[in-house]
């Protein structure tokens, strides 16, 4: 308990360094946030005035990051220019990027798991060589040549999936995106546990294990299990804060209106309220994903207790 | 002759209870072509009788875990071949078939590992890891086996056993964790316990207490116990009789009491003599000149001629074979062409 409100406050200090360096590269941020929202016709001067003092633009950064902090204190995550309250504009992405994230986590965690197991137990066969061509023909192809491949192939050729869009709604129109999401974290999970199990099955307790008379599915199933996938949910929680980030890339390709999108659409129109109040969100998450490591692993691991 | 004469403890139990018979292992390690085979146990044979203490005596390197490894079916079968036979009631244990081995592993033959930090599961309760050993073994309750596990951990004199179920391997001093291990071994009442290196990794005050526990939980349980040490001080105060293990090979065998007062093998006098004592002076230790051979670089005949200060010519070329020296054939054995005078004293 001690343990958890210590890694709370450190958290706490971690998010107000981020959001004052994030808050900075906005506001240095080149050209004018106000004159970008008018395009060709110049706003009237007065509009111009009125915007920059709601805005708090005129003052100094740390008096503005100070304003956007007192904001945050009362659960504003402030106001866009154009009008729009920050918060307002992510509740309407969130459930895309949350069924995207979760689906894309599922299948890393299940097949990457699944396959990290079954290639350690079959160390050196065919099994193991094709999981290993799989997992680095996953890991180097980059996610945007995967992602339009796939797009190509599965959903316009052979229409197996929706091409683009969420007008099929889950799961339909998020397996493909999340597969592609998932490839790389699938594969990187996959390793993990192979050299785990692999570590693991030559380790002494795994011989107390098959000395005692346990059965050889309980010796891989309970013991050796348990303690290879330590470092995999260490990498799966910290990758669930990554997904929740909204992938741009994979919301662009498969134009899903996400949080990704979200952010990518706010920084192409310096919308700098938006980009600092999603990124504020998802600092949030990232630090919420790096106490459940902790938490997730004290419990699979009791010697990671701590105090 | 002596074939024909019978062992005064075969007499009273004509099948032992553990027999092993030219036990060979074999090392393959994977090389550039084909990789390459190592011997490491040549041809042992050594038999346990019922609540017999037996210790298999050697250095590091000269094959006594692995032969107790071997017997337990415990070597991966990629890396190792096992040759010869164990008899465990008559049944071979080498040949049997897996799963009526897992039957036989934990709850007939059981084995103590040398460090329990690492051979206990980190991440399970140590109870867990007790009451699991009787659950794979027996139809029982969850509550039952947990009842069980709290009675051996008091048996093995864990304070406050229903309490520390819970706690984990890394919670216990390095003499309790042997403890939890000596629990879980004896949980179902084997009757062949195997205890390798059981104290190497304790204190000697703590060494002592866990023999003085092995040997009561022996008694108790009617267990036969085969003792593997590099400790000849720790044999003495348990085995009945004695293997003295080089090189893969056992060169003599005998009665401990026989064995301490007169060797028969250069080797054994030589072990004695580097063993110190508390009637003794310090200077009067004698080390045995040189070191173990490798397995890849075992010397032709005898092993142990290059080391041996009373080798001859034939020693260098022909390997003696385990054989019975008088005035006690066959419980006295020895693999020597000159062994020591033995029948006088």
């Amino acid at each position: 308990m001690r343990y958890l409100i210590r890694r709370l406050l450190e958290a706490l200090v971690v998010f107000f360094g981020i959001s004052l360096v994030i808050y900075a590269m906005t506001y240095v941020l080149p050209g004018d946030p106000v004159a970008a929202l008018a395009g060709d016709r110049p706003l009237a001067p007065s509009v111009v005035r009125a915007l920059r003092e709601q805005h708090h633009l005129d003052e100094p950064l740390l008096s503005q990051y100070g304003h956007y902090l007192a904001g945050l204190l009362h659960g504003d995550l402030g106001t866009d220019f154009n009008g729009r309250s920050v918060a307002e504009q992510m509740a309407d992405r969130w459930p895309v990027t949350l069924k995207l994230a979760l689906t894309a986590w599922g299948i890393e965690a299940v097949v990457g798991i699944g396959l990290g197991v079954l290639a350690g137990l079959r160390r050196g066969t065919w099994t193991d060589r094709t999981v290993l061509a799989f997992t680095i023909g996953a890991t180097s192809v980059p996610v945007f040549v995967l992602a339009y491949t796939a797009q190509v192939v599965l959903g316009v050729k052979l229409g197996l999936f929706p091409v683009a869009g969420n007008a099929d709604g889950w799961p339909t129109s998020y397996l493909l995106p999340a597969l592609c999401v998932a490839a790389f974290g699938l594969a990187s999970v996959s390793r993990l546990v192979r050299a785990e199990v692999i570590e693991n099955l030559r380790a002494d307790y795994a011989r107390t294990a098959v000395a005692k008379g346990l059965s050889q599915r309980r010796v891989v199933g309970i013991h050796v299990l348990r303690n290879s996938l330590v470092p995999a949910v260490t990498y799966l929680a910290i990758d669930l804060g990554y997904l929740l980030g909204g992938t741009v890339i994979i919301e662009g390709v498969f134009n899903l209106p996400g949080i990704g999108q979200l952010l990518f659409q706010a920084i192409r129109a310096h919308a700098g309220p938006t980009v600092v109040g999603v990124s504020t969100a998802l600092i949030l998450i990232f630090l919420a994903a790096s106490v459940l490591v902790d938490l997730l692993n004290s419990l699979l691991d009791p010697r990671i207790r701590h105090d | 002759m002596h074939a024909n004469t019978p062992d005064p403890a075969e007499q009273l139990d004509p099948v032992p209870l553990l027999d092993v018979k030219d036990l060979t292992v074999d090392l393959l390690s994977r090389g550039g072509d084909g990789g390459s085979v190592h011997r490491v146990v040549h041809g042992v044979s050594f038999t346990l009788h019922k609540e017999e203490t037996v210790a298999l005596i050697g250095e590091s390197g000269s094959g006594k875990s692995i032969s107790a490894m071997a017997v337990m079916g415990l070597l991966p079968a990629t890396t190792a071949r096992v040759g010869g036979s164990a008899r465990h009631q008559g049944t071979d244990l080498l040949t049997l078939p897996p799963d009526q081995l897992r039957a036989r592993r934990g709850k007939r033959i059981a084995m103590i590992f040398q460090d329990a930090l690492s051979a206990l599961n980190p991440t399970f309760s140590v109870g867990f890891q007790i009451a699991e050993t009787i659950r794979a073994h027996e139809k029982v309750g969850r509550r039952e086996a947990r009842a069980r596990a709290v009675d051996l951990m008091a048996r093995v004199r864990i304070p406050d056993p229903a309490s520390r179920y819970r706690d984990y391997p890394h919670q216990f001093s390095g003499g309790m964790r042997q403890r939890i291990m000596i629990a879980m071994a004896v949980a179902l009442r084997p009757d062949v316990l195997i205890a390798d290196e059981p104290t190497t990794a304790l204190d000697v005050t703590v060494q002592a207490q866990i023999m003085e526990l092995l040997a009561e939980l022996r008694e108790e349980t009617g267990s036969a116990l085969l003792l593997i040490t590099h400790d000849l001080g720790l044999a003495a105060g348990t085995a009945d009789r004695i293997a003295i293990m080089y090189a893969g090979r056992i060169l003599e065998q005998a009665p401990f009491e026989e064995l301490y007062d007169r060797p028969a093998h250069p080797y054994t006098r030589g072990l004695l003599a580097a063993v110190p004592r508390l009637d003794g002076d310090l200077d009067d230790l004698t080390p045995i000149p040189g070191s173990p051979p490798g397995p890849g670089a075992l010397p032709s005949g005898c092993p142990f001629h290059p080391r041996c200060t009373d080798s001859r010519d034939r020693c260098a070329t022909q390997p003696p074979m385990l054989l019975p020296v008088l005035p006690n054939p066959p419980a006295r054995l020895v693999a020597c062409h000159y062994p020591l005078e033995v029948s006088g004293a």
